[in-house]
């Protein structure tokens, strides 16, 4: 009977049993006595750059705020207005009840802020790409992704009917032997992203939108780890590259620059308003608190006058980086070219062991392991932003030279 | 070009892939008896695509499991 049940026999047909793998390599890490990585919590939020984390004070180098507006007082202010105006939660699909003058001012800021004439607000950037890639491509069309693609464009990949071709990172000759080879009339979607987040590398967009225009394809391009920081306006790296009008759909989130959650997809096409209604991850999913599109559209409006902060952020970028260098470690790119900065752990025992001995000097920063990175590595992935003084870039510095020495990384 | 001359070509692609020296059959699997990960799958192929000039999309490959599969598969692209 059950009472013969012992613990380590699964049941007959435990679906669970696909993850042992997955459950083994966790628990060895724990078991060295490691503090969980993927278990922080951050008690006490004191501002942008700073956190009460698992009971310490911290500097934040590991989340993304790039530009530093999660306590930008306008920002904050619009929320508690929009709050108090049109209460908690729109309890509906954008489609039917749940688009408020909150929403179209939040696209109304996107369409200022990118240039273009339609901007469509999703209830996060996963959700913007899933949407978008798995919709426009159908049966017998074909999608080229750059192989370092994120999860969310895989997965709206996977959710469409379209034929699915990956080509080498950043390979602009892997790009176009694929696209050459592409049948005659096919419908083509290339997609590409501004700035890689694991690396923090950027892509060669000017060949890559040249040349998938030659072959008549449609570009959709990721700037989540772009926007705001990179480019004149901070459109990011398509505007930087000179190229914001070759491409079709821009995708991006409001959970980086922006600083609150929601994803969004802009574009000068002339039907674009269509997927209104096409768009299953739009339709069938509540649209986002007014709160968070009035948070955003603040957020988005003052972003296009950054110019002094970014300035700023690249400074910090730059010193960090060379820093870094100095100090001995690996890193993703050989240049800074963005406000991420990947630096390569030997594996992953010592990778967490770095981490931990980083939190404990009061720095978080995300370890990154396979399958989110590329090639099997594992990676301590750094991300700047625009609030971090100059002094507290040397801190992270000695923070990484003493932990980066106690665990045996660097010399 | 014949499906014995598909195998040849694939099967001299494949040496530099095959780390183990494992015995090349019709039912010999990439991901368990070759142990190709995801990066090797994308650059075999890749070797494959040139060669042959054809697209295998992951479409195509999530029902390639094994060499006959692919030498069957690459011989239809090639030919149409």
């Amino acid at each position: 009977m059950t009472d013969n049940v012992t613990t380590d026999t699964a049941p007959r047909g435990d679906l669970f049993s696909k993850f042992d793998d997955i459950i083994q390599t966790r628990e060895t890490l724990l078991a060295t006595g490691v503090e969980d990585p993927y278990n922080l919590v951050m008690e006490k939020v004191l501002s942008p750059t700073r956190a009460i984390c698992n009971g310490r004070d911290t500097i934040l180098l590991g989340t993304y705020n790039y530009m530093g507006m999660t306590f930008d007082p306008d920002v904050l202010d619009a929320g508690k207005q929009a709050l108090a105006d049109y209460g908690s939660g729109t309890t509906g699909s954008r489609v039917l009840n749940g688009t408020f003058q909150g929403h179209k001012e939040c696209e109304d800021a996107l369409k200022e802020f990118y240039g273009m004439d339609h901007a469509m607000v999703f209830s996060t950037g996963y959700q913007a790409n899933l949407g978008i890639i798995s919709t426009i491509a159908g049966k017998g069309d074909y999608i080229i992704l750059d192989i370092d693609s994120h999860a969310s464009i895989y997965d709206g990949c996977a959710m469409g009917n379209a034929e699915i071709v990956p080509f080498r990172h950043n390979d602009v000759e892997a790009l176009e032997k694929r696209l050459r080879r592409i049948p005659e009339g096919a419908g083509i979607l290339v997609v590409l992203e501004g700035v890689y987040s694991m690396m923090g590398d950027v892509a060669p967009l000017k060949e890559m939108v040249a040349i998938s225009k030659k072959h008549g394809a449609m570009v959709l391009v990721d700037e989540a780890h772009s926007m705001g920081f990179i480019g004149e306006n901070g459109r990011g790296v398509a505007e930087e590259q000179g190229i914001m009008d070759d491409c079709d759909f821009i995708i991006g989130t409001f959970s980086k620059s922006v600083g609150t959650v929601g994803g969004f997809c802009v574009s000068n096409h002339p039907k674009f308003d269509i997927m209104r209604l096409v768009c299953r991850p739009y339709v069938f999913t509540a649209s986002l608190p007014p709160s968070v599109v009035a948070t955003s559209a603040t957020s988005i409006r003052k972003l296009m006058h950054g110019s002094n902060k970014r300035a700023h952020l690249w400074e910090n970028s730059k010193t960090l980086h060379k820093g870094l260098l100095d100090l001995g470690f690996k890193l993703g790119t050989q240049e800074p070219q963005s406000a991420i900065i990947a630096v390569i752990m030997p594996d992953l025992q010592q990778g967490a062991m770095m981490w931990e001995a980083l939190l404990k000097e009061g720095l978080y920063v995300n370890l990154a392991r396979p399958p989110a990175t590329p090639a099997g590595m594992t990676l301590l992935r750094c991300s700047l932003c625009a609030e971090h003084s100059a002094e507290e870039v040397q801190t992270i510095l000695d923070m990484f030279e003493r932990a980066g020495q106690a665990v045996g990384i660097i010399g | 070009m014949t499906e014995a001359e598909v195998d040849t070509r694939i099967r001299a692609l494949i040496e530099p892939f095959n780390k183990k020296g494992v015995e090349i059959t019709p039912a010999t699997t990439f991901a368990n008896d070759l142990e190709f990960d995801s990066l090797t799958v994308m650059d075999f192929v890749a070797e494959i695509e040139d060669e042959f000039d054809i697209i295998i999309s992951m479409n195509q490959q999530a029902e390639i499991e094994n060499y006959g599969l692919l030498v069957a598969a690459v011989h239809k692209l090639q030919d149409s």
